[in-house]
């Protein structure tokens, strides 16, 4: 089972797609070009402050608001290794796992952790930290085998027949 | 046992005799919406996944409206990127300045009672007005519906809301949206469907059911459904026989049930920055704004309107008013009502139809320390301009008597 220790960014409930990536950003050309404004609503210091493997904690509803798929492409282009939030908004989620981010769920590591913790995440079994361990679920196997593809794109390309 | 609106329609849809919460199923889209935004977005993805055409041209809309008209020169890439895709791929359902994708998807006929319909917008849960089965997806899955014409959804739960009697004279739709946002909170009914029922609702126009299945989703709701009938049966031009099956069964199964006694309900408003941070307009009173917003796909149709030439008519505003008609049809009907010159008289700014404000992007946006009063569907940080900007999100009639005196006032 994949395991992975990083170093967590803690954000509060309702982390909306506007704080995410605001829409005057929306028009720039590439994800690549959006990422440097991830968060700048809230936080402006931390989209260049997450380093690659660092984890984002977040509380309920993390991704709620609009349908841009810019929010989830972000966290990834900023390399951000998984998201752990007390629960997430329904558009936010698909959008994630369509994309290749992962998203766990687990109701109370937010509450423990400062920033600047380190956790380690057993996939499908547990967050490790300070000694503590929070049990987490599996995702179900039909998102499991999009992720596993690495995404939508990949899963339809192998369905289009373009390569494995 | 019974069943809700929700597991009908999908039911009828897969041609399963059974669904239930928490069942994945494969659905036919009836319809798909793009707006010129994600276009660039569903174009890449569409074409790095290796389709080569779509499953049906006739069942893709793809409407310009939050670019419309350009306020930026990187604005009109989106429209080149969509004309070529119009062109490569023979779309024919393509509006380039009618208005807000929300408020044509119904108007204009494209998404009707029973259908299902996914868009590339959060709001796309408007067109459970009529019955309709909509949601909003992000562009990659877009993609893969316009190659495929399917999608996996989740069978959700249904949340019954139950409003009779008669809402008060200053109590609109809005106000009953946001009370119910405020009382599931901006997650309460995250993954699940609402249905709204009620003398109250049965009272209501489409236009206002629009409102409330608009705004459905700053609760987390992946789509709210109202029963059809004969004001649903004229306004898409259907027959009452062939959607008297979309109803939710009274031994149907809900997760939920939230009753309001319409008489119980006051004007109330969204306050700073949370869509579910409800308030009595009657704490406000007094707050000084620096401009007022009506319109968008929320609050931009004829009859709220109609209500704020009502307030402003002989008036004088004094404060920034910016109107914003939702589409073409509106705003025509609104000239020939005499509503536009009454609100023009008051001092009213009028933009063209489109999403401008509402998303930030232009017509109006605000710097640090404002405060606007809008009658759109979101106040979150950066919304309307920069993040220090103060939105609260009201009612139409809440927001024209506010710009008269350019503080926070409750409707007559």
């Amino acid at each position: 089972m994949e395991k992975f220790t990083g170093k967590v960014w803690v954000l509060g409930d309702d982390i909306d797609t506007d704080i995410i990536i605001p829409t005057e950003y929306l028009a720039l050309p590439t994800v690549e070009d959006m990422k440097q404004y991830g968060f700048s609503p809230l936080r402006p210091e931390l989209a260049g402050q997450i380093h690659e493997g660092d984890i984002i904690v977040a509380g309920k509803n993390f991704g709620c608001g609009s349908s841009r798929e810019q929010a989830p492409e972000i966290i990834k282009a900023l390399k951000v290794k998984c998201v752990i939030a007390k629960s997430y908004a329904r558009i936010f989620f698909r959008n994630s796992i369509n994309n290749g981010l992962l998203l766990i769920e687990n109701s109370e590591i937010q509450d423990a952790v400062k920033e600047g913790d380190e956790i380690t995440v057993t996939l499908g079994e547990c967050i490790e930290h300070n000694g503590r361990t929070y049990p987490v679920a599996s995702l179900p196997d039909n998102l499991m085998d999009i992720l596993r593809a690495g995404g939508l794109v990949k899963a339809m390309q192998q369905r289009n027949g373009l390569h494995s | 046992m019974g069943n809700t609106i929700i597991e009908k329609i999908i039911k009828k849809n897969t041609g399963l005799s059974e669904v239930k919460p928490g069942q994945i199923v494969t659905v036919h889209v009836d319809r798909v919406m793009i707006h010129d935004i994600f276009i660039p977005f569903v174009a890449d993805k569409f074409e790095e996944m290796g389709f080569d055409r779509l499953w049906d041209p006739d069942k893709v809309v793809l409407i310009y409206d939050h670019l419309v008209p350009a306020s930026a020169v990187e604005d009109i890439r989106h429209f080149k990127i969509g004309d070529a895709f119009v062109k490569k791929y023979g779309l024919t359902h393509v509006h380039r300045s009618d208005g807000i994708c929300h408020q044509l998807m119904t108007e204009a006929g494209y998404a009707g009672p029973g259908d299902i319909v996914f868009g590339t917008d959060s709001h796309t849960t408007t067109y459970g007005c009529v019955g309709c089965f909509s949601s909003g997806i992000g562009y990659t899955e877009m993609a893969s519906i316009l190659g495929t014409g399917e999608m996996w959804v989740k069978v959700p739960e249904t949340i019954k809301v139950v409003i009779n009697g008669t809402l008060p004279a200053n109590v609109s739709a809005k106000d009953v949206i946001l009370r119910l946002i405020g009382d599931l909170r901006a997650d309460g009914a995250t993954y699940k469907a609402l249905e709204i029922t009620g003398s109250a609702v049965d009272a209501m126009s489409v236009a206002s059911r629009m409102t409330i299945s608009n705004m459905a989703v700053e609760a987390g709701a992946k789509c709210c459904l109202f029963r059809p009938d004969e004001k649903t049966c004229q306004y898409t031009g259907t027959d009452l026989s062939e959607v008297d099956w979309i109803y939710g069964d009274e031994d149907a199964q809900y997760c939920q049930l939230i009753e309001y006694q319409a008489e119980d309900l006051v004007p109330v408003c969204a306050c700073p920055s949370q869509v579910d941070n409800i308030h009595p307009v009657s704490d406000l009173v007094g707050t000084k704004l620096d401009q007022v917003f009506i319109g968008s796909c929320t609050n931009g149709r004829l009859e709220d309107l109609a209500e704020a030439a009502r307030i402003l008519d002989g008036r004088q505003t004094a404060c920034k008013l910016i109107i914003t008609p939702a589409s073409r049809k509106i705003y025509l009907e609104a000239i020939e009502a005499g509503y536009m010159e009454i609100l023009a008289r008051a001092g009213a700014i009028i933009t063209q139809p489109g999403c401008g404000l509402c998303c930030g992007r232009a017509g109006g946006i605000l710097t640090d320390g404002e405060t606007v009063l809008a009658t759109n569907n979101r106040n979150f940080l950066g919304r309307m301009g920069t993040s220090k900007v103060g939105i609260y999100l009201g009612s139409p009639a809440t927001a024209a008597i506010s710009a008269i005196y350019g503080e926070i006032r409750e409707p007559l």
